[in-house]
């Protein structure tokens, strides 16, 4: 069994410990339904006299068509298409955010959401202070955030700033930090909404690494991107949505060629 | 498989008690929201969190300067309309943070899953702080005004929590609604304020007419407010007669308003 080393002291949570292969997320016939009025309704007399009327329209789409998706434990999945094909929703509908129009998720293991760096900073509070409010966010007691705090400074490289309000940040510092909370503790699934593409080349390094060292002890990993060398490098299976459907599952050296030749059309 | 799932969305259990149960899970989530909301609004202010305790008394020296004559017959009006007046502010601001706090927190909502409760139940949490620390001037008025303090101050805790749940079941209901229609937040500004010169806050109950008098017996406000003040400034604990009203509306909209909210919360990240 992987277990975090001294010279790398990450607070291990994983509720279910890896156990090799098997099924750790599984989604059954999920569909996701929007519902947009076609023109927005703000105010309570509009809202009562077109449903009097009748006259409110809603324009409905499936954002998410009878997917039906098996991931295993360790495995580090790939979700690419085109813009609006569903993948970040699907990455919704794992993380709990959006509950299913109809079907099925099943999740054996806590979920870490990656989805954008430093979503939740408050700005006028320091570094040190949005640390503990961003982990709370994700779930994480002040005790366990103080266990990795150290830690989450080295990685980001604010031990200068750590005290100064976040406003005064520059964007890659804020970047730095969101990814250095986010991972501060080894997730059993982790979600990568397309945020490699932030930072420097540097930096990026720093979060493949530790993006691999998640691999190397066991996490499942579910990834957006639309860098088809960074899917090819990391996944070992890519499903390719397309309008909220299911276009092809398989090895990436298969889907990408068939993803690459609809994009050329 | 053996392990028990983390979450499936096919079990679905009635999502008010299941939202009680996330809700304590979250809980250092709660105590973060409150010490952001303490510690960001005084951020850049010298007094900081002094001003607390300097907002209420500044508008009750406003007030007794303007009215001390006209009620000249309430005995320390000072610390009759300070009373009124934190209790008033504290039920004011909760709800309304409770409302701002999940139309705000709605990029959050869309992004991560938290209980959907945390915006509301933090917003009290805050609230609380503030009111607790306005006692601290009130009491200083009293001793000020040679108000006799009364060892029936212990039962101001009861009186505050079911403010506290009254302003909850509210602040629910009014978030769930302002999800859907953003104007709520602005129309409830003006009811807040007919609302408030419809409870004696500023003015002695008798000053309404016997005629006038059943304003008072639909005002959810007026029985906690009274509830608040009898045991501080009349020095006795309230009677059964006039607990049990209070605690009803004060019970009663919290259920309400918690069922309403959880009813719907699984719909506003696809709205907000």
């Amino acid at each position: 069994m992987n277990l975090p080393t001294a010279s790398n002291p990450q607070l291990d949570l994983r509720e279910n410990q890896p156990t090799g292969q098997g099924e750790i997320i599984r989604l059954e016939n999920v569909a996701i339904r929007y519902r947009l009025p076609e023109e927005r309704i703000g105010t309570f007399k509009e809202y009562a006299i077109r449903t009097l009327q009748r006259k409110i329209r809603f324009h409905s789409f499936w954002a998410l068509d009878n997917i039906n998706v098996s991931i295993n434990r360790s495995e580090v999945f790939g979700l690419i298409g085109k813009n609006g094909a569903g993948k970040s929703t699907l990455l919704k509908v794992v993380s709990r955010v959006l509950r299913p129009t109809r079907g099925r998720i099943v999740v054996y293991g806590r979920v870490a959401p990656l989805l954008e760096l430093g979503a939740g900073f408050h700005p006028e509070l320091s570094g040190r202070e949005n640390i503990f409010l961003n982990g709370a966010l994700l779930g994480y007691s002040h005790k366990e955030m103080e266990a990795c705090f150290d830690q989450i400074v080295d990685f980001s490289e604010l031990h200068q700033f750590i005290d100064a309000s976040i406003r005064t940040y520059s964007s890659g510092m804020y970047a730095r930090l969101g990814f250095a909370v986010a991972t501060a503790h080894v997730p059993d699934i982790l979600l990568v909404d397309e945020i490699l593409s932030v930072g420097d080349g540097e930096f990026q390094q720093k979060c493949f690494a530790r993006i691999n060292e998640f691999r190397s002890l066991g996490s499942t990993i579910v990834m957006v991107s639309h860098n088809m060398d960074q899917v090819a490098r990391l996944c070992q299976r890519v499903v390719w949505l397309n309008k909220g459907k299911i276009e092809l599952e398989g090895a990436p050296a298969d889907v990408i060629p068939h993803y690459m030749g609809s994009l050329a059309q | 498989m053996a392990s028990q799932p983390y979450y499936d969305s096919a079990v679905q259990k009635i999502p008010a008690l299941e939202e009680i149960r996330e809700i304590r899970r979250y809980k250092h989530l709660i105590l973060q929201l409150v010490r952001r909301d303490i510690l960001a609004r005084y951020k850049r202010s010298v007094l900081g969190v002094a001003w607390t305790m300097l907002n209420p008394l500044g508008m009750m020296i406003v007030l007794s300067v303007v009215f001390s004559r006209i009620f000249s017959d309430v005995p320390s009006y000072p610390a009759y309309i300070l009373s009124g007046l934190i209790a008033w502010n504290f039920f004011a601001q909760s709800t309304n943070a409770a409302m701002s706090g999940l139309v705000w927190g709605g990029s959050l909502i869309q992004r991560i899953y938290i209980p959907r409760t945390s915006f509301g139940v933090s917003a009290i949490g805050t609230a609380l702080v503030n009111f607790v620390l306005s006692i601290v001037p009130l009491i200083l008025v009293m001793l000020v005004t040679r108000t006799t303090i009364q060892a029936t101050i212990i039962f101001l805790p009861v009186a505050i929590v079911l403010l506290a749940c009254f302003a909850l079941g509210v602040g629910l209901i009014l978030s769930t609604m302002a999800v859907y229609f953003p104007d709520v937040a602005e129309m409830y500004q003006i009811i807040l304020l007919a609302w408030m010169y419809l409870t004696p806050i500023i003015y002695p109950e008798n000053i309404l007419g016997s005629n006038l008098r059943w304003l008072f017996t639909i005002n959810p406000m007026y029985y906690l407010i009274s509830l608040f003040r009898i045991p501080l400034l009349d020095g006795r604990i309230p009677t059964m007669q006039q607990i049990l009203p209070a605690a009803i509306c004060g019970i009663g909209v919290l259920v309400i308003g918690w069922i309403f909210f959880t009813a719907k919360s699984d719909e506003f990240a696809y709205r907000i």
